[in-house]
């Protein structure tokens, strides 16, 4: 078809398709090294596992207009204060048990599952455990049996028990505590941690 | 153990008889079928088995949300949903295969290169994916350790396949690469052909990228979106986009020209803005703050090829006064190109942009938007090929107009649509107030979540819902049945289509 425009032809469109194909790619590949670095755990958006040993807690940053991790003093977690090592032992634990139970298809977490029970993302800092000293406690008790510690807030939705051991408890409870110290850019919104009703 | 030889000849022969019996029942006629076709029907009635799979647990994970006591403990949410969701995966991937092994000869111009292992590759497909729902609904977890995420779940949603499911379903995979590339390079190459298999090569590729373990949640959450979101906002696109165009052609007779430059529009369009539209999922899981305007800027763009797509295909339609071969699939494309505009791009759109999604990521918008758009832009159009495959299957009968039975087509499509938009509106409204009462007031506690959860405008949502699943199911009742028997006992052929050069 001599008459078709340039701009109109298969060929044009085919040189099209693949620069933008290849370019968007390429961007994206230079953006996931990038991505990576500045995630990976010790960094300042993602902290090192041993962040189980400290406090952390959310502030209102103006200047940022969000909510941003504040991680300040020591705050040991069972009572013990884990070595890096130790740390990444315990949170792994936790985050294996998390996938083998099946976590995310009734919570989400990071905001990605499902949607049949509450988010997890910071879970740690919840104010359903009531009081900071009660919390370890109470998360240990509800993980190893929901049923019977069930916190249904006026649902009738139960958790069913999952045959979690103490020792996976305690890595979930690490791993949900690590999860809450990570720099969500101030998701979710207005979230009023277990300190604000302390205080 | 050793088999008699005689049992074995008999019992093989006693299922051909059964097969037989069932291909004069259902009126199919194998010999019109070249090879890669009688792959693809075997690829398509997995696909509906699946899909029937989808709908059951889809309805049970439905009713624990009116009901959550039902069957507490025996089949939890947890997993009613995971096997809803997978089986709407396996099955979308089942009915795309089947779509390929269908075009593979006609497209290539040659016979496909090899048959036997695709067979082969089929029924190991199929016997893993019975074995995994099997572990499914009867071990459904194991311990938090390495042995659960390779032989129980790895739970990670839509990918929860354990790890030895991975590395079977990419073993197929490559077997399919094998024949599809094998065949037209020993055949012929076309547009059609090489965008094909260019994008599944990185489909299969992708999956690659969901198949470790990671302790740090926010690599691992980076890599499986490289997996959910350029398979579904990109590589499927574009396959239904390579589906679309041999359909057009096909059923309606537009010329090759037209359809291969319309392909390649799209493919520019749809990874120009897919790609890098991935950073809509990393604004809010520990990623660098340049995701929010990178993925809310080329996320925005998302609907720009699916405008593209609806264009192409009423234009077409509109253009040769909808005169085509096959009326339910005919229809089915349409509901495609719509139902992938507003499911995968209106709603999208409607919630991908940071400033909205702050408050919407992980609500029932989600679920919304996730219901419109799978059935939109991908579910439709697998149904629209199964029409295509068992007119041709009858031996090529009339599928025009005043075609025996024609309601039940009509209403197996009006209530499939009516039925998932109806769910979409009721998800959209529970998600509006979740966004509002959760979100914006109650600052995301899981005070705040139960306060939106237990508000009588999202019970009665939630009920809604229920009703449009029950619809929806009908539905597909209806489909099944018809796909059983349109076209049995029908003596004219189908109508000559003229086709544009």
């Amino acid at each position: 078809m001599s008459e078709n425009p340039q701009w109109a032809s298969e060929s044009f469109w085919k040189k099209v398709a693949v620069w933008v194909t290849a370019g968007s790619f390429l961007i994206l590949v230079v953006l996931t090294f990038d991505t990576l670095k500045q995630t990976s755990a010790g960094g300042d958006r993602v902290p090192a596992y041993s962040v189980i040993n400290k406090k952390i807690d959310y502030q209102f940053d103006k200047k940022l207009n969000k909510f941003m991790p504040i991680i300040d003093g020591e705050e040991l977690l069972f009572g013990k204060e884990f070595s890096e090592e130790e740390a990444e032992q315990l949170v792994t634990l936790g985050k294996k048990t998390t996938q083998a139970k099946n976590c995310m298809n009734c919570h989400t977490l990071l905001g990605n599952g499902a949607y049949f029970a509450p988010d997890l993302t910071k879970a740690w800092l919840d104010q359903g455990w009531l009081t900071v000293g009660l919390r370890e406690e109470q998360m240990l008790k509800f993980l190893m049996d929901p049923e019977k510690n069930a916190r249904t807030f006026g649902t009738d939705r139960k958790m069913p028990n999952l045959d979690i051991t103490k020792e996976e408890a305690k890595g979930i409870v690490a791993f949900l505590k690590w999860m809450s110290s990570i720099d969500t850019n101030g998701f979710p919104y207005n979230f009023t941690t277990i300190y604000a009703e302390d205080d | 153990m050793s088999a008699n030889p005689e049992t074995v000849k008999q019992s093989s022969s006693s299922l051909k008889d059964k097969l037989a019996t069932f291909h004069s029942w259902a009126a199919v006629d194998d010999s019109t079928l070249n090879k890669g076709q009688k792959l693809a029907v075997k690829y398509f009635m997995g696909a509906v088995i699946l899909f029937i799979f989808q709908i059951i647990f889809g309805l049970l994970a439905g009713i624990q949300f009116i009901a959550p006591g039902f069957l507490y403990e025996i089949l939890d949410f947890s997993v009613n949903r995971m096997i809803h969701i997978n089986a709407m995966i396996l099955w979308m991937l089942y009915g795309f295969i089947g779509c390929t092994y269908w075009l593979l000869e006609d497209e290539s111009g040659t016979e496909i290169v090899g048959l036997k292992y695709g067979v082969i590759g089929f029924w190991v497909l199929s016997a893993a994916i019975t074995i995994v729902v099997l572990v499914y609904l009867l071990i459904q977890t194991g311990a938090g350790n390495d042995t659960t995420l390779w032989l129980i779940n790895e739970g990670r949603e839509y990918i929860e396949a354990p790890r030895w499911a991975d590395i079977g379903i990419v073993a197929v995979m490559l077997i399919f690469f094998y024949n599809v590339v094998m065949t037209f390079s020993k055949g012929k190459w076309s547009g059609i052909a090489g965008v094909l298999t260019l994008d599944l090569v990185a489909l299969a590729g992708l999956y690659v990228a969901g198949m470790f373990y990671m302790t740090n949640i926010t690599h691992e959450q980076f890599w499986w979106w490289w997996v959910i979101h350029l398979w579904v906002e990109a590589t499927w696109e574009v396959l239904v986009g390579v589906i679309m165009a041999w359909s057009l052609m096909t059923i309606l007779g537009v010329s090759r020209r037209i359809v291969t430059t319309w392909l390649y529009i799209e493919v520019a369009l749809m990874f120009g803005s897919g790609i890098l539209g991935l950073g809509h999922h990393y604004f809010w899981i520990g990623t660098p703050e340049y995701w929010l305007t990178i993925g809310g800027f080329f996320s925005a763009l998302e609907p720009i090829p699916l405008v593209a797509m609806v264009v192409h295909a009423v234009y077409d339609s509109g253009e040769r006064s909808f005169k085509n071969m096959n009326h339910p699939a005919m229809a089915w494309l349409i509901a495609h190109a719509f139902g992938n505009f507003f499911g995968g791009g209106v709603w999208g759109f409607m919630h991908t942009l940071p400033q909205i999604n702050l408050y919407t990521h992980g609500t029932q918008w989600s679920a919304s938007h996730g219901h419109f758009a799978f059935f939109g832009a991908y579910a439709t159009i697998n149904i629209a090929f199964f029409y295509i495959a068992i007119q041709h299957w009858r031996g090529n009968v009339w599928m025009g107009s005043n075609s025996l039975n024609e309601w039940r087509w009509k209403w197996a499509l009006a209530l499939l649509n009516i039925g998932v938009v109806g769910m979409t509106i009721a998800l959209l409204i529970a998600g509006y107030e979740q966004s509002f009462i959760e979100r914006a007031i109650g600052g995301s506690t899981w005070g705040g979540y139960f306060a939106a959860q237990t508000h009588p405008s999202f019970m009665s949502a939630m009920h809604w819902r229920m009703l449009f699943g029950l619809v929806t199911a009908a539905g597909l009742g209806l489909l099944v049945w018809d796909l059983l028997t349109i076209g049995k006992g029908e003596t004219r052929k189908a109508e000559m289509i003229i086709h544009s050069k």
